[in-house]
């Protein structure tokens, strides 16, 4: 990833992304009254880890777990005729019926919203929730599609020749927020 | 006709085994005078010097496929194709449409020829009615016509008795007997040889012993009856041990190798290339150096081609689908040069000698030699000439070559039939 | 990781990394191809066009649904074997294809090296379905994954493999993969359905089934086809299947998880005792159901979705 990119600045250390979920699962808290029948679904790949976290810090402000699912929008992807390179395909486990839940998604960075689209199918292939919700620890906006999430960690402004960058410890081992610009 | 000249080359002689810088003065379509410095005034001249100036070559088996086949070549085609190779006379096999097996066909063959053909051509007649391998031609009929071999060739005369009686009317009349020698219970629906390659690629295999039982039959009958023998394409190991042990105890066989038995293997059918099938098969390592050593030591007299051309559109589907047969008249001085020559396993006048005198000998046909009052056929070879195969070059139809792109050393580059240039290689000499 | 070639031939000339690829991505797809709504969108309007020389309904139906689970419009062919007597080339049927702008072909034909002949004529990836008794690739690939998803991994494992090698594609695909992946593999038969020099594969040739079976992981009876016989290739279904026959006594001679698998369709009381078929250890329909979820994957990354772990992210 690093080639051809250099860094331009580095937007969140580890102390500001642990922050930044608090504060989100504080939301997710207050929006859905209180977690019953709220479910959380991570993006593969780091959408995963943010969804454990989240879970994890909801459980400390309310006592309760909620049940978090992963999953793998590869193949509902709309540009896999344009990419030259395809992401690994990954396994989708969502362990429990999305039917009538409240369902938080959960990536690391919203940009165009195509990934969030193809998320929203697969859910639905799934299953009718009652509601579907979005985080994202970051918005770098440059929306292609109608959609904005309910949840966001900081919006970082960005032009398009830069790349938002989330390195978390469970997938890069190291835990920054970079914005890396194109040479 | 104007006499020809062919100066400062380098004469093979394959009966006397040397080679000596000689001119050679053409008239009247014979040979007329060899020696050094020779001036002859209005002769045309065509210096060759380091080149060598040879017999010219005869194909003991070819298939012209006129009449029948005109698709896949004709005697016009066919024969330019054999001009092209170095060739001079051709004996074309009866596996035509009619099948050459009555006084008929084999002289509408020579008229054809005579009409349209580039070089010699001598016809084979069949052994047996429509060549069903059951009943007797009429060979004194096909001699008289002009036929100077029988074969069956294609097919085996599978009933051993039908081809013990063959063998003795034959001998009676004078013709030699060329012989396909394939069990068709062994090869059954195969189409390649049976081995490893086979194995791994799934396609039906033709075990080794298919050829070897009807050689070990062939050499047993000629054996009984006297009949001068001649083995059709060897193309496994055990078939050269068994012919020449019949030769140690004084058997009338001889036999015949193809450049493609001599330089391909099994191997070469791994991409499904349709132009590897042949009958025959081509078969293992072993059995290339075995055939290679028949060659060297004599036990295989002759370097036939087996020109089997086919149009593209019959090779061009799935493998087991596709006739056997590889065009062979333009490659097979080029391969004999590259990989017999060149690499120190026959001696020039060796080589020259299993392509012109043997083969004519067998089929007792008065070509094969460059001595004075001879017919005027000659070949120039460029030692040094190289080219890779390119089969949309070739002069006859069949392009039907497992060899394109192969790099050869060695190729004829003048053909003289009758005291007349029938092909020349690019340059003026 | 990538595919390095736009055909599934057979798996003699796979790397390890790409069989490795299809195995890993067709366990998300047995997940998807196990849910209610068994279908994802990722080939809306890509064209698969099989064709079925030979009739095969389970190969078939199983190509049928994974390109169906993947949204794909999956057009099939119908082709008599007859046409392929009559000498009518593949390269005709490849003109159609083109004009058909079809994305994948999937072939099934009698004759050894069609796929490949097809393959060099169509811009399409081509999907080898069975070509004669060359190979069967995508049913190497489903035995594969049902054995890794039992034992978790391939190497080391012992895989036994009996009855008419010489006929069998299913046995070269599998010969081929197995020893790529690190597994033993022993081959077992009667020695005039042995093909020649097939030890040089790397598989140990036998010719006593108790031999074969010894520490065995994995046990792949092959259908035996009464045919054969009357080829004068054995004597008689009877003494095959006392020679050559799986039954509960020789069953005890492998390890004692070891696997049943059979490609089908199961030859009852000849190859295989219907008591050994309903064995708890036999895997035969998990065989089955595993074949759509391989052949999703690989028509997902035949029809272009190769894979590259980070760049895309």
């Amino acid at each position: 990833m690093a080639a051809g990119m250099r860094q331009k600045a580095q937007i969140l250390d580890k102390e500001g992304i642990r922050r930044a979920l608090v504060r989100i699962a504080h939301e997710i808290i207050e929006r859905n009254k209180g977690t019953e029948n709220v479910a959380l679904i991570g993006i593969q790949r780091r959408g995963v880890p943010l969804a454990g976290r989240l879970c994890g810090y909801i459980e400390e402000i309310e006592g309760k777990t909620v049940p978090v699912g992963v999953l793998d929008i590869t193949l509902y992807r709309d540009d896999l005729t344009t990419l030259s390179h395809q992401p690994l395909l990954r396994q989708t486990n969502v362990p429990f019926p999305v039917k009538d839940k409240k369902i938080v998604l959960i990536d690391d960075v919203i940009y165009t919203g195509r990934t969030v689209r193809a998320a929203l199918d697969a859910i639905i292939d799934l299953g009718r929730p009652r509601i579907i919700q979005l985080a994202a620890l970051i918005d770098r906006g440059h929306r292609e599609l109608p959609v904005r999430a309910d949840y966001v960690g900081k919006n970082v402004p960005t032009s398009g020749r830069e790349v938002v960058a989330v390195r978390l410890q469970e997938t890069d081992n190291e835990e920054r927020v970079l914005i890396l610009e194109k040479d | 006709m104007m006499k020809l000249l062919i100066k400062g080359g380098n004469l093979i002689d394959p009966v006397k085994k040397r080679a000596i810088i000689s001119d050679v003065l053409v008239d009247g379509g014979k040979i007329v005078a060899t020696g050094t410095d020779l001036e002859v005034d209005g002769a045309m001249v065509v210096n060759v010097p380091g080149k060598l100036v040879v017999p010219g070559f005869v194909d003991l088996h070819v298939h012209l496929r006129e009449p029948g086949f005109e698709a896949s070549e004709t005697i016009a085609t066919g024969t330019l194709a054999a001009a092209r190779g170095g060739f001079t006379s051709v004996a074309c096999m009866p596996n035509t449409n009619p099948v050459a097996d009555n006084s008929a066909v084999i002289i509408f063959i020579r008229a054809r020829a005579k009409e349209k053909g580039v070089v010699n051509v001598f016809p084979v007649g069949a052994i047996t009615t429509g060549s069903k391998g059951e009943e007797l031609c009429e060979m004194a009929g096909l001699k008289e016509a002009g036929a100077v071999a029988l074969s069956d060739d294609g097919r085996t005369v599978a009933n051993a008795a039908v081809m013990y009686r063959a063998m003795q009317y034959a001998r009676m009349i004078g013709l030699p007997i060329i012989a396909h020698c394939e069990d068709v219970n062994l090869s059954a629906k195969g189409v390649m040889h049976e081995g490893y390659v086979s194995t791994i690629l799934g396609l039906t295999g033709i075990p080794a012993a298919a050829e070897e039982v009807m050689v070990a039959r062939d050499i047993i009958l000629a054996e009984a009856t006297g009949c001068p023998l001649h083995i059709a394409h060897v193309s496994a190991a055990g078939s050269v041990r068994l012919i020449r042990q019949a030769r140690a105890r004084g058997v009338t066989v001889t036999a015949e190798a193809t450049p493609h038995h001599f330089t391909l293997t099994d191997q070469a059918v791994a991409g499904f290339d349709t132009n590897t099938k042949v009958n025959p098969p081509l078969r293992t390592a072993d059995d290339v150096q075995a055939v290679r050593n028949g060659l060297r030591d004599g036990t295989i007299d002759v370097i036939a081609t087996d020109h089997a051309p086919h149009a593209p559109e019959e090779k061009d589907v799935e493998y087991e689908n596709a006739p056997f047969g590889m065009a062979g008249l333009e490659t097979a001085v080029g391969l004999v040069w590259t990989e017999l020559v060149n690499t120190g396993i026959l001696t020039p006048w060796e080589a020259v000698a299993k392509m012109t005198v043997n083969p004519a000998r067998i089929l007792g046909i008065p070509k094969g030699e460059l001595v004075l009052g001879a017919d005027a056929d000659i070949t120039v070879i460029d030692p040094a000439w190289e080219e890779e195969v390119d089969p949309k070059q070739f002069a006859g139809k069949g392009r039907n070559t497992p060899f394109t792109g192969r790099l050869l050393k060695g190729l004829p580059v003048i053909t003289v039939v009758g005291g007349k240039i029938v092909f020349k290689r690019g340059v003026e000499f | 990781m990538k595919l390095k070639r736009k055909d599934l031939l057979g798996l003699a000339g796979l790397e390890t990394q790409e069989i490795n690829l299809i195995l890993d991505t067709a366990v998300p797809m047995k997940e998807i191809a196990s849910r209610p709504v068994k279908k994802v969108p990722v080939l809306r309007g890509r064209t698969i066009v099989n064709i079925f020389y030979e009739p095969s309904t389970r190969t078939r139906v199983s190509f049928e649904l994974a390109a169906k689970h993947l949204s794909a419009d999956s057009i099939n062919i119908p082709a008599a074997a007859s046409s392929v007597v009559k000498g009518e080339s593949i390269k005709d049927t490849a003109r159609t294809i083109a004009a058909m702008g079809a994305d994948v072909v999937v072939i099934r034909h009698p004759l050894a090296g069609a796929a490949q002949l097809l393959a060099g004529t169509v811009e399409a990836a081509v999907i080898n379905a069975g070509d004669g008794a060359r190979e069967h690739p995508t049913q190497g690939l489903l035995d594969m994954f049902t054995v890794r998803e039992k034992k978790g991994t391939l190497a080391g494992l012992k895989v036994a493999i009996i009855g008419d090698i010489l006929h069998s594609r299913v046995a070269r695909s599998n010969i081929w993969g197995f020893l790529k992946m690190g597994a033993q593999v022993a081959i077992c038969g009667p020695a005039t359905m042995m093909p020649p020099e097939i030890n040089r594969t790397g598989a140990v040739v036998y010719h006593r089934i108790e031999d074969a079976l010894e520490g065995a992981d994995v046990i792949m009876m092959l259908r035996i086809q009464r045919e054969r016989q009357k080829a004068g290739l054995f004597p008689s279904l009877r003494e095959y299947s006392r020679l050559f026959g799986l039954n509960r006594e020789r069953l005890f001679l492998a390890k004692p998880d070891a696997l049943v698998m059979h490609p089908g369709p199961v030859n009852r009381g000849v190859e295989i005792t219907g008591e050994v078929a309903d064995h708890p250890r036999s895997v035969i329909n998990e065989q089955v159901t595993n074949g759509v979820a391989v052949r999703m994957a690989i028509l997902y990354l035949f029809a272009g979705g190769g894979t590259d772990d980070e760049a895309a992210d």
